[in-house]
């Protein structure tokens, strides 16, 4: 559905970022980043503020330069070109709309710059309102727009020029919650359709495991983690990834023998040895289950001491451990009652650290 | 409260009264039939229509209308230059990547000139143009000299207005055009200038006002017969203040005010 007049030949990467450094002033802000992307592929880099990703991004766009690295785009090395000519468009967190111009003139911005002939232009520019459902707006000014309005000229300002890889820095932090879940599904589903490269900066958690096909988490200026969605959120890593995505239980523990480890809930078994004498090993409250009677492995026994309604789950406190654990509001479970628990081997991640 | 409304709106009329009355006082006394003093004699428009006479037949006629010739020309031809100048150096104070502690030096020396005493930069450049003459005869005394001295001074005013325009628009649309293929060029002519005109007319106009007012400076460097309205009318008050002068600074007045209005309708253009 794309009418793509730029091309590159097939490459098996769209997106390779090398070893890239990045200070400011004595500040480290970027230390040894490198990932590639694939054509298609939906990546997400996540982190709190300041730890690089909008730096990384600008790198990417050309708006910054890395103090070494390489960035290669479709096999070609692009580090020396300029952000003008370079085939990477950006999402911008204000969405840096140009208030002189229409939505039409906006979004034929990248075309007329390149002087694309008018035909081209007009055609291209239709589509792509079409495409994201602006195509009524095309003679308003962006001050007569809405948020949601806005973001969708900006998405189609880039995607009009059939980038390599489109860049979308915190694009949807300045919509209210409903909305932005109705984007980010919205959003994923253009990737889908357009099999481009998108790669999203967020300090949103859930934003990220809602569009993305990959997390890379950053920290510090460093990856901290990078995997398929599922695999960076059930299996943290570190302590750091455990609790920036806020919901397992941290238990601290002590090595005791070949892949068992000792904590205040007892004695528990796990995936792989720890690497560390005392350390901290984590599971998601969800993966914690209740059973009627005393599980084979790892079982914990436990009282409820409080209940938490959700509404669609209720989150059990429970001692020893100070254990958080999600049961569906059909388990009636008040504080008081003791229940047999099961940490499941393959759901409990030992940390690194 | 009631008590206060009514005290602020007292306030607020004498502070127009301070502003406006000398102005209404000249204008009611440019129709006054009397040839000088503040005598009320009658009224007549005979000042407004001598200076309209034809100039060969009134001195004081052709010697008004030189002034005022003088006043224009140097206005415009100086407005000109500084805005242009003043535009770029406000661009290029922006634009440019300065290490952080020089940009800050140069937002303050931007700032010095703004405040500084005209007489010192009207002695500066007595003191500069004596040297320069030799080098060329534009610093002669005259229309010139006068033109280098205004655009020195109008430049920093330009660059101060520019410049907050550009502060306020911030980086984004900036990076927005290049990230959208624009060339430095296309760049500058369909993002910045539009953006930055409203601010470009707001400085030029100030400038332009800036020279129009101007004594001290035009005093220093004028020549025998490059005498702007401010001179001539400081000139001629020495031998008796004479009602044909109320005429002109009215006419001024009412040029100014046209002026203000007129630009005001069209910097007003889609406010974000």
């Amino acid at each position: 559905m794309q009418t793509s007049t730029t091309s590159a030949p097939a490459s098996e990467i769209s997106l390779a970022v090398e070893h890239i450094r990045k200070s400011f002033g004595s500040v480290q802000v970027l230390d040894d980043i490198s990932f590639d992307a694939h054509p298609g592929e939906f990546i997400t880099l996540l982190g709190p503020s300041g730890c690089g990703k909008t730096t990384l991004l600008r790198i990417i766009a050309g708006l910054e330069r890395a103090d070494s690295g390489r960035i290669v785009l479709a096999g070609q090395p692009v580090d020396h070109l300029p952000a003008n000519r370079r085939s990477v468009n950006t999402v911008f967190q204000s969405y840096a709309l140009f208030p002189h111009l229409t939505v039409f003139e906006n979004v034929a911005f990248g075309l007329r710059s390149r002087r694309v002939p008018q035909a081209e232009v007009n055609t291209r520019v239709h589509q792509n309102m079409e495409m994201v459902r602006i195509a009524d707006l095309a003679r308003r000014y962006p001050h007569q727009l809405s948020g949601g309005q806005k973001q969708r000229v900006a998405l189609a300002r880039a995607l009009v020029n059939a980038p390599e890889v489109l860049l979308l820095d915190e694009p949807m932090s300045a919509l209210d919650a409903k909305l932005r879940a109705e984007v980010q599904v919205e959003l994923r589903r253009l990737q889908r359709s357009l099999r481009k490269t998108f790669v999203l900066v967020t300090h949103d958690q859930h934003e990220a495991m809602t569009v993305s096909d990959r997390i890379i988490v950053m920290n510090r200026g460093k990856i901290e983690q990078e995997g398929p969605t599922a695999e960076v959120y059930e299996r943290p890593r570190t302590r750091f990834i455990a609790e920036f995505f806020g919901a397992a239980n941290l238990i601290p523990a002590r090595r005791s023998g070949d892949k068992r480890v000792t904590t205040a809930v007892g004695e528990l078994s796990v995936r792989t040895t720890p690497p560390w004498e005392s350390g901290t090993v984590a599971i998601h409250p969800e993966w914690i289950e209740i059973t009627d009677t005393e599980p084979a492995e790892n079982a914990v026994r436990a009282e409820v001491r409080d209940a938490i309604y959700r509404g669609d789950h209720v989150e059990l406190l429970m001692e020893p451990g100070s254990l958080r654990v999600q049961v569906s509001p059909r388990l009636r479970a008040e504080p008081g009652a003791t229940l047999w628990l099961c940490l499941p081997v393959e759901r409990l991640e030992v940390l690194d650290d | 409260m009631k008590r206060w409304g009514g005290l602020l709106q007292v306030a607020v009329l004498v502070g127009f009264l301070l502003l406006y009355a000398p102005l209404l006082a000249v204008a009611l006394y440019s129709f006054n039939a009397a040839e000088k003093g503040s005598v009320w004699v009658g009224f007549s428009l005979r000042w407004y229509a001598q200076l309209m006479a034809d100039p060969e037949t009134s001195r004081r006629a052709w010697e008004i209308r030189e002034a005022t010739l003088n006043t224009l020309q140097l206005g415009a031809v100086s407005t000109v230059i500084s805005t242009i100048l003043g535009t770029m150096l406000a661009l290029g104070m922006q634009r440019f990547p300065w290490p952080s502690s020089l940009g800050k030096l140069l937002q303050v020396t931007i700032d010095v000139p703004v405040i500084t005493p005209d007489i010192v930069i009207a002695a500066a450049l007595v003191v500069g143009f004596n040297l320069l003459r030799f080098v060329s005869p534009l610093f002669d005394p005259g229309m010139s000299a006068m033109i280098i001295g205004h655009v020195t001074f109008q430049i920093a005013f330009v660059a101060l207005v520019v410049r907050s325009r550009l502060v306020l628009m911030g980086p984004t649309l900036s990076e927005a055009a290049r990230d959208l293929y624009a060339s430095s060029w296309y760049h500058f002519h369909r993002v910045t200038l539009p953006l930055l005109w409203p601010a470009i007319v707001g400085g030029a106009m100030l400038a332009f006002t800036l020279s129009l007012d101007d004594f001290v400076i035009s005093f220093f460097t004028c020549g025998p017969s490059s005498s702007t309205l401010p001179i001539y009318v400081y000139h001629s008050q020495l031998r008796g203040l004479r009602t044909d002068l109320f005429a002109v600074s009215t006419l001024l007045v009412m040029g100014t005010v046209v002026l203000v209005l007129t630009l005001e309708r069209l910097t007003r253009w889609k406010r974000d």
